[in-house]
């Protein structure tokens, strides 16, 4: 049975109504996530423009809104997101590349693959009961800047290992044979082509990872985070030998979202101008963290092509 | 040309193979002569890369494969498959180019030297100079001598598979491994490979997996032929392509099967 054309023209416009139909359903769903994302930015951005000057991040919070800064925040959060990322990267990486290539395959390593996945659905308050216990108390590291940097470090772990095995396995097999036929050992392959070849990967998974805990504030919170810092942290640099210091690592602190959650539970009104701001500055951290992962995935794979 | 003036470099006893609880390999008896060319044809899936691959024991690489005979290595009567013989010392004497061009994402230079930075080569003076004999070896030199620092991928596949051979060169192997090298490439880079391949069988034995019964014919001394794991024939090269003992093997390189 054949079509006449004129049948078979009107069948294909039929047909492709449904590409229509579901190309503007696309587009809706997608403005939808979009448009949300940009209207809760434009309105915090409105909100707190006002507020972001130079003084809002040299001063410390205060108790009249118009002088209070996110100084001690910002500050707190950029050494907790150090500790975390110092601790994080090395066992995240170490732990990846253990089971992508060192790892027999056996049911022991099964139920730790598939634990490693689940681990990055645990609610994050339960890693912070988890840390209140162990690093606060049992190891008495206090509520200090160390204690939270360990928190987010757990927290993020799962994320840094998935991304870094998925990193290793997108080098070929090609390539792990060329260099184990040549006489390599695991260690040399390891460390003379997949790290270096899924470098981009594992920086990719690191700041993703980071991007998350930065926001993070239910176990910052467990673990005793003060909401009100009018001091900064004892610096590295310390004017006797050995000239660097860790002290810094015991201090207490606050972070960006718990300045922001202090914020916002005052009844003035001048404190919520404050709390937009500093979202607004959280909300730029995290996207310039997003836009540098983009950033050096290009700009590493351009040089590998399988 | 008789037997009797051929060195004996390795000799494959009673060698079978078990992927998990598949026999691939099964007991094949093949010697591998120094300073000749020994090629494995046979259809798809009749375990010729198998056999290819017990030589530098790659498949110690994965889990669940087994070996079961012997590959005993001259002149020093070492059985290559014994557990007591680590793979790696295998491979420090036994190279191989695969068969798709596997250079690494790095420069043709650092290509070339990888096997010697395995070794703990770092002199400059002896890296320069073995690049430069690899190079000329594998008849690249002359074309990439003035960028030996671009990344190796810039290069053509024929000049690609002739760096991997310039790398599997440059560490000096007793015995060399061929897995299927052009099938990959157009005719002209394959005719250079197999023209390399005519002057690099002086310096060690080679084994050549191959698809292509012209290529078997035109660059090897000797022709195994395998079938479903299983040795049907193995001959000089002139004697298989001419006068087969077996009815299988003539079959196959006539194309009536396979």
């Amino acid at each position: 049975m054949r079509f006449t054309i004129e049948e078979m023209r009107t069948m294909i416009a039929r047909h492709k109504r449904w590409d229509t139909l579901f190309a503007l359903l696309g587009i809706l769903c997608l403005l939808a996530a979009i448009l949300t994302l940009v209207v809760l930015f434009a309105q915090l951005a409105l909100q707190g423009i006002e507020r972001i000057r130079p003084e809002f991040f040299t001063s410390f919070p205060s108790r009249n809104a118009e002088n209070a800064g996110i100084l001690s925040a910002w500050v707190g959060t950029i050494a907790v997101m150090l500790v975390t990322a110092l601790t994080a990267v090395p066992l995240g990486v170490a732990a990846a590349v253990y089971l992508e290539e060192y790892a027999p395959k056996n049911w022991i390593t099964a139920i730790i693959e598939i634990n490693v996945t689940n681990l990055a659905g645990v609610p994050s308050i339960v890693y912070g009961l988890l840390a209140l216990g162990l690093f606060v108390y049992k190891f008495d590291f206090g509520q200090s800047i160390l204690s939270a940097g360990l928190t987010l470090a757990l927290l993020i772990l799962p994320v840094v290992i998935v991304a870094t095995r998925e990193a290793l396995r997108a080098v070929p097999g090609s390539i792990r044979e060329a260099a184990y036929a040549l006489g390599a050992t695991r260690w040399q392959m390891v460390s003379g082509h997949l790290l270096p070849y899924s470098l981009a990967g594992i920086l990719t998974g690191m700041i993703i990872g980071l991007s998350r805990a930065i926001g993070e504030t239910a176990p910052i919170i467990t673990i005793g985070a003060l909401t009100f810092i009018a001091f900064l942290p004892h610096s590295p640099i310390s004017g006797t030998f050995p000239f660097i210091s860790f002290e810094w690592l015991k201090d207490p602190f606050t972070v960006m979202p718990i300045q922001m959650f202090n914020w916002t539970s005052r009844p003035e009104e001048a404190f919520q101008l404050n709390a937009a701001a500093a979202g607004v500055v959280l909300l730029v951290m995290t996207l310039a963290m997003n836009g540098l992962a983009i950033w050096l995935r290009y700009h590493m794979r351009k040089k590998i092509k399988w | 040309m008789t037997e009797n003036e051929n060195t004996l470099k390795a000799e494959a006893k009673n060698l079978s193979f078990y992927y998990g609880a598949m026999q691939a390999l099964n007991n094949i008896n093949l010697p591998l002569y120094d300073k000749k060319v020994t090629a494995l044809i046979g259809p798809s899936g009749c375990g010729k890369s198998t056999f290819l691959r017990c030589f530098n024991r790659m498949h110690d690489l994965y889990p669940g494969n087994r070996y079961e005979g012997e590959i005993v290595m001259h002149p020093d009567n070492i059985d290559i498959l014994s557990s007591k013989v680590d793979p790696i010392e295998v491979r420090m004497r036994v190279s191989m180019v695969f068969q798709k061009p596997n250079p690494f994402p790095k420069s043709i230079y650092e290509n070339v030297i990888y096997g010697l930075r395995v070794r703990g080569i770092s002199k400059r003076s002896i890296l320069d100079q073995k690049v430069e004999e690899a190079l000329t070896n594998a008849a690249l030199w002359n074309e990439v001598k003035d960028r030996l620092h671009d990344l190796a991928f810039n290069l053509s596949g024929g000049q690609q598979q002739r760096l991997c051979i310039a790398r599997a060169l440059a560490i000096d192997p007793e015995i060399m491994l061929f897995d299927e090298p052009t099938s990959a490439l157009d005719p002209i880079a394959t005719a250079s490979i197999e023209e390399l391949m005519d002057e690099l069988k002086s310096r060690f034995s080679i084994l050549i997996v191959t698809h292509n019964m012209q290529q078997a014919a035109r660059v090897s001394d000797h022709t195994a032929f395998l079938y479903m794991g299983k040795l049907v024939e193995y001959n000089d090269t002139k004697k298989i392509f001419t006068n087969p003992e077996q009815k299988q093997t003539e079959d196959y390189i006539t194309g009536r099967f396979g």
